[in-house]
């Protein structure tokens, strides 16, 4: 990508976050109900979008070559089960982040 | 002129203490976000302009890598709005809240990431403390905070000293973590699967650079089946 396209591919991100903000301030005027379709939306939106980011972060990942996604499984077993048990975000993104570093550097090397 | 700026510091006083816990949270992400974005070969002025401009955590960890993919914008606008959407809804619950605020008001919408919407929404404000001025503080703060540790990272992160091979994941872990969380507290985990399950499919069809749109149209229209077969069933959603 060339600078201008970086610069336009940030400002897109800047108009899309942006878009998400002000619009309910300028098609909502206070005190009248949401839409029922929107309502829905906002209730099963964020599960769906979290598990499409998920699969997104593995997009590269495969099964078939390399280290067939085990430094990958195994970190996010672990990231899992960290949370689950002290239910503290940055514990468990730490904790998976440093498994998945050394996994890649000392055990699964190229 | 001195009961104004008591009023300011006041605000001041009374908001900074609910940013604390942000400000561990927002430096270590930060700062990752910044040193992730040095090694993958940005100058440090890139975190800084981001983090300054787009103040949205997640899609910024995703900017990241569509800067060093094809250029697409299309894709960059749609991903943001779908990964944004639930800002959408946090603008619904503010309405009311915000009004009044003044000039203050186009900087509380522009500034409302997850961590602002929930303190800015959850806290009750004393009555003798200025709300405008405490939730701008609020969002002033969380802002500064997540500002100044992605440009450290992005700063220094060519000091670093040990190994960065593998840090990228700590997106992936990112995502697993608020996925679960949402796990957790969705009743009906139809949705999540739903997100995993056609993400998955348009993937394995499509290719890893071509599945984002196909999905987030399969998502949609997925949702949008879902409700009205509810409906049918005369289940309330």
């Amino acid at each position: 990508m060339t600078l201008t396209e970086q610069l336009i591919t940030i400002a897109m991100v800047v108009l899309g976050t942006m878009i998400t903000r002000f619009l309910p301030f300028l098609v909502f005027p206070a005190g009248k109900p949401t839409p029922k379709y929107i309502q829905y939306l906002g209730k099963v939106l964020p599960g769906a979008v979290f598990g499409l980011l998920v699969v997104y972060c593995l997009k590269d990942v495969s099964l078939l070559a390399g280290s067939h996604g085990l430094p990958e499984a195994i970190s996010i077993a672990l990231v899992v089960a960290v949370h689950l048990w002290k239910r503290q975000m940055l514990l468990s993104i730490a904790s998976g982040t440093l498994c998945y570093m050394l996994l890649a550097q000392l055990v699964f090397t190229a | 002129m001195s009961s104004h700026s008591g009023k300011i510091r006041q605000a001041f006083a009374c908001a900074f203490p609910y940013t604390v816990p942000i400000f561990a949270g927002f430096w270590f992400l930060g700062l990752t976000y910044g040193i992730y974005m040095n090694v993958s070969g940005f100058p440090f002025w890139y975190p800084m302009v981001m983090s300054l401009t787009i103040f949205a955590g997640s899609v910024e960890f995703v900017a990241v890598d569509m800067l060093q993919g094809a250029f697409n914008p299309i894709q960059a606008l749609t991903m943001t709005l779908m990964i944004n959407a639930r800002h959408l809804f946090y603008g619904i619950a503010m309405l009311d809240r915000f009004r009044g605020t003044g000039w203050k008001k186009p900087y509380l919408i522009f500034g409302m990431c997850d961590e602002s919407f929930s303190i800015n929404a959850s806290v009750r404000i004393p009555p003798n403390v200025d709300r405008g001025w405490f939730m701008f503080f609020v969002t002033l703060l969380n802002h500064l905070y997540w500002f100044t540790g992605a440009s450290l990272g992005g700063i220094f992160g060519s000091l670093l000293t040990f190994p960065t091979e593998g840090l990228s994941f700590v997106m992936t872990a990112m995502f697993v973590v608020i996925f679960l969380e949402q796990w957790l507290k969705d009743r009906d985990h139809t949705p999540a699967l739903l997100g995993l399950g056609l993400t998955l499919l348009c993937r394995l069809c499509f290719g890893a650079d071509d599945f984002l749109i196909p999905s987030m149209l399969a998502i949609l229209a997925g949702l949008t089946l879902l409700r009205g077969r509810r409906e049918q069933g005369g289940t309330a959603v």
